[in-house]
């Protein structure tokens, strides 16, 4: 939980870094951060040299709002990553000035919007943030380009059920400790680099600069996908609870596919095949066109309210992707790379 | 102007911190009405629970014929109401009061007296295509997501609150709910330290929020010679898109207590009106006037009451309300506490034969 209580706004990721540094310190050999923010934990195989390695990502990074400008005591903003702006009014904020600041997100009413509001959505640059202090103090405290996040607390709605904003990805950060944990126990032949990689919210700039730099022979990506709730459309939507999803798509290999749900179904790990006919809009995507291209993976754990502050998840599908990324490093072979081939 | 304020307690703003968590949804007051019962009860003379919910409560003054000044102040809040489960788990709801419903997505509420935590979540960005993003999402197409294994636990007619908790930024309170816990808290403060020259009639109210209902039950019961109706009135002060002068702001945080002229519902008596305007100029207590305008309080239905009560409403100013997280500044609860006292305790019976206007 104590993951979602911090702010990590993409390209300021520090404040979740430093929490990631501490759950990953005692289970992994050396800690390094790239020149882009991202933090690599390197985990050495146990097999001859030169050994194989695999690439784990999962972005640290979350949406949020950046403050354009002061206007007669009030904040206006714009956004960090995809936000749908009818989410927004009534929210909960903090502004990372000078000092932080609780805030709300305030819709003015139609007499103070261009003609023809109504009762229409009110679009992000005509939104206000109010935190009742006079604009005095907003001068000295707060100045364009300072960032902001949502502070809605965690929720937790049952044993297995949480809701907060940031589960995209913060949940797949606790997949991945999780793994590293379960791995913790083993020797597994491969190198492991564990990576919690900045900016994929504006782009998986740091997937893909991690990724040129460890140079791994295999790489995946754990993200969130859509879990099934009011308004989704039935295909490519998936219960919630019901299992991890495993990647099908351009973007990754088919064989990293067939491998996947052999394992998951030998260790009857429920999971759903996820189509991903385009791109997947992960860091499976830069990953895969690093250098001269690195064989991909995707497994996704589902949440509900995608990039809202009440993203909502099932802790088993958490666990079951972190014993399924485990599982699949510990039984990965010195020849794996042999046994991916094409089959055409 | 704010250096004159008077200090407050922290027991007083703890008492508006535990208001303002509590969940009171109109016609289900009943953690406030726990709260307020326990604060007054060695406090006053008498008390008991009306047919409606209303507190009502009896402080008797010096001499038998003291003036019998009603002062309310309402307990009930904005929220929903859960009204079915559709086959997917989730909850059909309807709000309770006017909430806007462009403020209820991506919310975390409670549910029902056991407060089950839920959310109101909407269709990720990724999936909304741009036509759908310029259109409100209405109520019906919304649900209340108490997640897959918690769907059981609600029922229909369970009430729902939002869940924001109360924060304080200096000066600054942030809390849902400060309509009307702030009158809330500031009559219980009355009721604790009533000046000795009135007999002290006050009704914590209920359903306020869907039309004043609890307050003209508790008027005609009371049967008083004059009331005041605590309230809180919206501060909308930001400026325009262009940021023209915003001329219709209503009230200002900051700048004293909301005394009020008319509003949708009353024209407050205009010795009550002057009263208020004296004594707070007399002693320099920072005071505004609020634009006339729509709206009511229970001064709406008091003011009709029986062969008609002068009454007068004076309101803390808030940003936000009937929002999930309202604002206030301290020093205007402050100075409310201050005014209302002194007018009080300044209260003269030959106010009632003088003439109006």
């Amino acid at each position: 939980m104590g993951l979602l209580k911090v702010p990590g706004l993409s390209g300021y990721e520090k404040p979740v870094r430093l929490l990631i540094e501490d759950a990953w310190r005692p289970l992994v050999d050396c800690l390094s951060i790239s020149k882009l923010g991202s933090l690599h934990g390197y985990k050495a195989g146990n097999g001859n040299l030169p050994r194989p390695s695999i690439l784990i990502s999962t972005h640290m990074d979350a949406i949020g709002l950046l403050v354009t400008g002061l206007t007669g005591g009030y904040i206006r903003f714009t956004k960090i990553g995809q936000v749908d702006p009818r989410s927004l009014p009534g929210q909960g904020v903090t502004i990372h000035g000078r000092k932080s600041v609780p805030g709300v997100i305030v819709m003015p009413p139609a007499r103070l919007l261009p003609p023809g509001y109504g009762e229409k959505p009110v679009e992000i640059q005509y939104l206000l943030i109010d935190t009742g202090l006079p604009h005095e103090t907003l001068e000295n405290t707060i100045r364009v380009g300072d960032l902001i996040s949502f502070s809605q607390q965690p929720l937790q709605l049952t044993d297995d059920i949480i809701a907060g904003h940031s589960l995209d990805n913060r949940a797949s950060v606790a997949a991945l400790t999780l793994c590293l944990e379960e791995l913790h126990s083993h020797s597994p032949v491969w190198d492991v680099w564990a990576v919690a990689s900045t900016q994929e919210e504006e782009g998986g700039v740091g997937a893909y600069t991690s990724g040129f730099q460890l140079k791994p022979d295999l790489a995946i990506a754990i993200d969130v996908t859509f879990a099934h709730s009011p308004g989704t459309p039935d295909t490519g939507t998936f219960p919630l609870g019901g299992g991890v999803t495993i990647g099908w798509g351009a973007s990754i290999h088919p064989g990293l596919t067939a491998a996947f749900r052999d394992l998951a179904d030998r260790l009857e790990i429920p999971y759903k095949l996820e189509i991903i006919p385009h791109r997947s809009g992960t860091d499976a995507d830069g990953l895969q066109m690093t250098a001269e291209g690195i064989p991909c993976m995707l497994i996704s754990i589902p949440i509900r309210y995608m990039h809202t502050p009440v993203e909502m998840v099932n802790m088993r599908d958490i666990h079951r992707a972190g014993r399924l990324l485990a599982e699949f490093i510990i039984q990965l072979t010195p020849n794996f790379m042999e046994q991916l081939v094409w089959k055409d | 102007m704010r250096n004159s304020a008077p200090q407050l307690n922290n027991e007083i703003i703890g008492l508006v911190e535990s208001l303002t968590n509590a969940s009171g949804i109109s016609g289900g007051e009943g953690e406030v009405r726990s709260i307020v019962v326990s604060q007054i009860k060695s406090h006053v003379d008498n008390h008991h629970v009306d047919a409606l919910g209303n507190v009502l409560a009896l402080r008797k003054g010096e001499g038998k014929d003291a003036l019998r000044v009603m002062l309310s102040a309402h307990m009930d809040e904005v929220g929903g109401m859960i009204l079915d489960i559709d086959q997917d788990g989730f909850h059909y709801f309807d709000v309770i009061g006017k909430v806007d419903k462009r403020q209820l997505i991506g919310k975390s509420v409670l549910v029902g007296t056991d407060h089950l935590p839920g959310v109101i979540g909407c269709k990720p960005i990724h999936l909304t295509k741009p036509h759908e993003m310029r259109q409100p999402v209405e109520i019906n197409d919304l649900r209340i997501d108490l997640s897959p294994e918690g769907s059981g636990k609600a029922h229909p007619g369970d009430r729902i609150s939002f869940s924001t908790r109360f924060t304080r930024n200096g000066a600054v309170m942030l809390a849902k709910a400060l309509d009307d816990r702030l009158g809330v808290a500031i009559l219980i403060d009355l009721v604790k330290h009533a000046p000795e020259n009135i007999e002290l009639l006050a009704a914590f109210t209920v359903q306020e929020e869907i039309g004043l209902r609890g307050a003209r039950v508790a008027a005609y019961a009371l049967n008083p010679q004059l009331a005041i109706a605590l309230d809180a009135t919206n501060a909308n002060e930001m400026p325009a898109w262009d940021d023209s002068e915003n001329i219709y702001y209503n009230s200002k945080i900051g700048h004293g207590p909301v005394i009020y002229v008319a509003d949708g519902a009353t024209i407050c008596d205009p010795r009550l009106v002057r009263h208020a305007i004296t004594i707070a100029e007399r002693l320099g207590i920072p005071y505004q006037l609020r634009q006339p305008g729509t709206g009511g309080t229970d001064a709406g239905a008091i003011h009709k009451s029986r062969s008609g009560i002068p009454s007068l409403t004076i309101s803390i100013p808030i940003r936000n309300i009937h929002t999930p997280i309202s604002i206030t500044h301290i020093d205007d609860f402050g100075n409310t506490i201050w005014l209302v006292k002194e007018m009080l305790a300044s209260l003269d019976r030959s106010l009632l034969t003088s003439e109006r206007a």
